[in-house]
């Protein structure tokens, strides 16, 4: 057999293949599939002996209501409304305590100052900017986080992450995106970095790419806090609670939905191809181990990510107050930043001390409420800030936010783009400068697009 | 010269090759089951220390390999990635699949879950037609019998073909017996008639037509019906790897990305 000749009969049988199949279809690879199957299934009805009469199968009949076609994602929707609604209810009022310990804590430190005899600045940059800004940190996250991650936590040890893949599977595969990106998004509801690094489980470099690129439009924990306390604003008085869920709910499912159109946009523009199926073992449902996931999450995400937030809040509060008191002229530099981003800002619905804060808080996202007062703060009378009142005194009623303002900040908190150490870690994960700008110049543009398209419709409808 | 020969040139290697033919004492030994039937208790359990772990060449997917002593023959057991499936959806299937179909081990066990028995199936049959000298290992006996769920293994090895062993491998049942399964297969005391899929008449007639004509051209090397089934499903991995075969005839170990390795 000499090899030309062998590999003319070769070529001849893939054209003899070529003739029986012509298409490229799945239906051969389904038909020998299926074949597969349903052997197994006759072998297995053989040789397997179901003894007694077994209980109820409770993970089955759960599963036909969770994954369900019709009840699938309701029921989804539901358990994560809840998750909102226990957290926004239950974060209230540490939150207020903490608050009111630290500010006390506040005083007392002036106190202490002001019998040291130290300089005005020296009380001013340690006290207003550096202190300041780790209690704000420290009392708006800590509360949030340490309801949320257990609850999340929780959700994962009984099992039901799986289904939320399995749930979103189809709508992923539909946005031309693999299955697994349900996945990846979930964890980004912890962190986008961890989110990003689990992008790994995606074997095709295209669709790992589409996964990297949009898990920063589901809010990680560091920007669930702010959401929270904007969504209280914003309904402050009526509602109460459930509409500050029903915002958070709105929001979250909004970050979904753009995650799946910018997955659809960028796998028929710039990352073309088909998506590739998986296989995904629904495990069974298991009775989770409440006080171990109530200590493994406390200690392994509520401090680790509340540790990483200090170490960024400190310097940046300390950057912030050295921008809001070193004066050019009449003004601040902070205010002379302001006052040049401004007509920016208010194009976007909001003005130039928040988008300042946002480019401030690029290190993290959580960050970025406490800078906001702090120059709000620094250019205004001085209040307690110890609640949501507060906060509405000093947003509202000095700097004339309106629900539009509110809005278009929890917006663009929303989709703009990732903090810093997340775009670290798509350099870290892509190897590529190129894939990097665009993970943050793609949500930049979403965010700015959306914000300026709600603020123009509501100021033409004369709604503010 | 002669003498660095006998140790490291080509002779060397021939000359031990044509002692293994005359009396062999070790034997490859496969493992493949689907994910989380306890695969690798049974394989760390089997090897105990003597493992060495790398990755498959080219793939970041994890290669154990390890070996035990049996009744004075070595077994060296390779632990390949726990699938579903062979029909090369992801890069585990295919390095799974690669490995029976071009490595031809001594002897391959599929670790069944004997909780869930049909899902775990469709990988034995898949297994069975790559190659027949087959261990079935129906694993986690012990947690089938909590939920109240019985296998009958004689039967289940009299559908097979092959022998069917039933283990709790955490508990140490059973393996003594899987052991000596995997010793008999291997050295071919025990004769395995492995079940064969019926397919669809459209397929089988394909497979007639093609797999005359694939067995012409390698032989007894691999298996020709697995092989029509693979080009019939177009699987291009599988294809190019045989093109590799034939022009250069080096012997296929396992084919990465269309390329092959020797």
């Amino acid at each position: 057999m000499s090899q030309p000749s062998s590999t003319s009969e070769l070529r001849d049988i893939l054209k003899e293949i070529e003739r029986i199949s012509p298409e490229v279809s799945l239906k051969f690879n389904d038909s020998i599939v299926s074949a597969i199957y349903s052997d197994a299934e006759r072998i297995t009805r053989k040789v397997v002996s179901q003894k007694g009469k077994h209980k109820v199968d409770w993970d089955k009949k759960l599963d036909d209501v969770l994954t369900s076609r019709t009840f699938g994602i309701p029921s989804m929707i539901l358990l994560l409304a809840l998750v909102f609604w226990i957290t926004v209810t239950g974060a209230n009022y540490p939150s207020a305590v903490l608050a009111t310990v630290l500010f006390w804590g506040q005083d007392r430190l002036a106190d202490l100052c002001v019998w040291l005899g130290a300089p005005s600045w020296v009380k001013g940059f340690f006290v207003e900017g550096i202190y300041r800004c780790l209690a704000w940190v420290v009392s708006v996250m800590l509360p949030p986080m340490a309801i949320f991650f257990p609850c999340f936590t929780l959700l994962e040890d009984m099992g039901y992450l799986p289904r939320v893949a399995f749930n979103l599977d189809y709508l992923f595969k539909k946005a031309g995106a693999h299955g697994k990106q349900s996945l990846t998004m979930s964890m980004g509801f912890g962190c986008n970095a961890a989110g990003v690094i689990a992008c790994r489980i995606i074997e095709s470099p295209r669709e790992r790419l589409i996964a990297m690129l949009t898990n920063n439009f589901v809010p990680c924990n560091g920007r669930f806090p702010t959401l929270i306390a904007l969504a209280g604003l914003l309904v402050l008085g009526a509602a109460g609670s459930f509409g500050a869920t029903f915002i958070v709910m709105g929001i979250v499912l909004l970050g979904i939905v753009i995650t799946l159109a910018v997955s659809r946009v960028l796998s028929a523009t710039l990352l073309k191809g088909i998506p590739s199926s998986f296989t995904l073992e629904l495990p069974p449902y298991r009775k989770p181990q409440v006080g171990r996931v109530i200590i493994r999450s406390i200690f392994d995400r509520t401090l680790f990510v509340l540790g990483r937030a200090v170490c960024v809040a400190a310097p940046a509060g300390a950057v912030t107050w050295l921008l809001a008191n070193i004066n050019v002229g009449e003004l601040s530099v902070l205010a002379h930043c302001a006052n040049w981003l401004n007509p920016f800002g208010r194009l976007l619905g909001m003005d130039g001390y928040i988008l300042m804060a946002f480019i401030l808080g690029l290190p993290a996202n959580e960050i970025v409420l406490p800078i906001l007062i702090m120059s709000y703060l620094a250019t205004g009378s001085m209040v307690e800030l110890d609640s949501i009142e507060a906060l509405h005194q000093l947003f509202v009623v000095e700097h004339g936010w309106t629900w539009l303002t509110v809005l278009c900040v929890m917006l663009f908190s929303l989709l703009h783009y990732p903090c810093g150490t997340t775009l670290w870690t798509i350099w870290r994960e892509s190897g590529s400068v190129k894939w990097t700008a665009f993970a943050a110049f793609i949500p930049l543009g979403v965010a700015c697009a959306v914000c300026f398209v709600i603020a123009l419709a509501a100021r033409q409808a004369g709604w503010v | 010269m002669g003498l660095i020969h006998r140790f490291f040139g080509i002779n060397a290697n021939a000359e031990n090759a044509q002692k293994v033919n005359y009396q062999k004492t070790s034997y490859t030994i496969a493992l493949t089951g689907n994910p989380n039937t306890g695969k690798s208790t049974i394989f760390n359990t089997l090897t105990g220390l003597n493992q060495h772990t790398g990755n498959w060449p080219g793939k970041t997917v994890l290669r154990a390999e390890g070996s035990y002593i049996y009744r004075g023959m070595v077994f060296n057991l390779v632990d390949l990635p726990g699938t579903y499936s062979l029909l090369a959806n992801s890069v585990e299937e295919q390095v799974a699949g690669d490995y029976l179909c071009f490595s031809k081990p001594d002897a391959t066990v599929v670790v069944v879950d004997a909780t869930c028995l049909e899902r775990n199936l469709n990988l034995a049959l898949q297994v069975l037609e790559i190659t027949s000298k087959v261990v079935v290992c129906v694993n986690l006996v012990d947690e089938a019998k909590r939920k109240g769920i019985e296998i009958d293994a004689d039967s289940l090895a009299a559908e097979l073909g092959v022998p069917v062993v039933s283990t709790a491998a955490r508990e140490g049942f059973g393996l003594d017996k899987l052991l000596s399964a995997i010793a008999g297969v291997s050295t071919g005391s025990t004769i395995t008639v492995p079940y064969t899929v019926k397919y669809a008449k459209r397929i089988e007639d394909a497979l007639t037509k093609i797999e005359p004509q694939i067995r012409k051209l390698v032989g007894e090397e691999f298996n020709s019906r697995w092989l029509a089934l693979r080009f019939l499903d177009k699987d291009q991995a599988v294809i190019s790897a045989i093109q590799k075969w034939m022009t250069e005839k080096v012997p296929l170990h396992i084919k990465t990305g269309g390329t092959a390795l020797a």
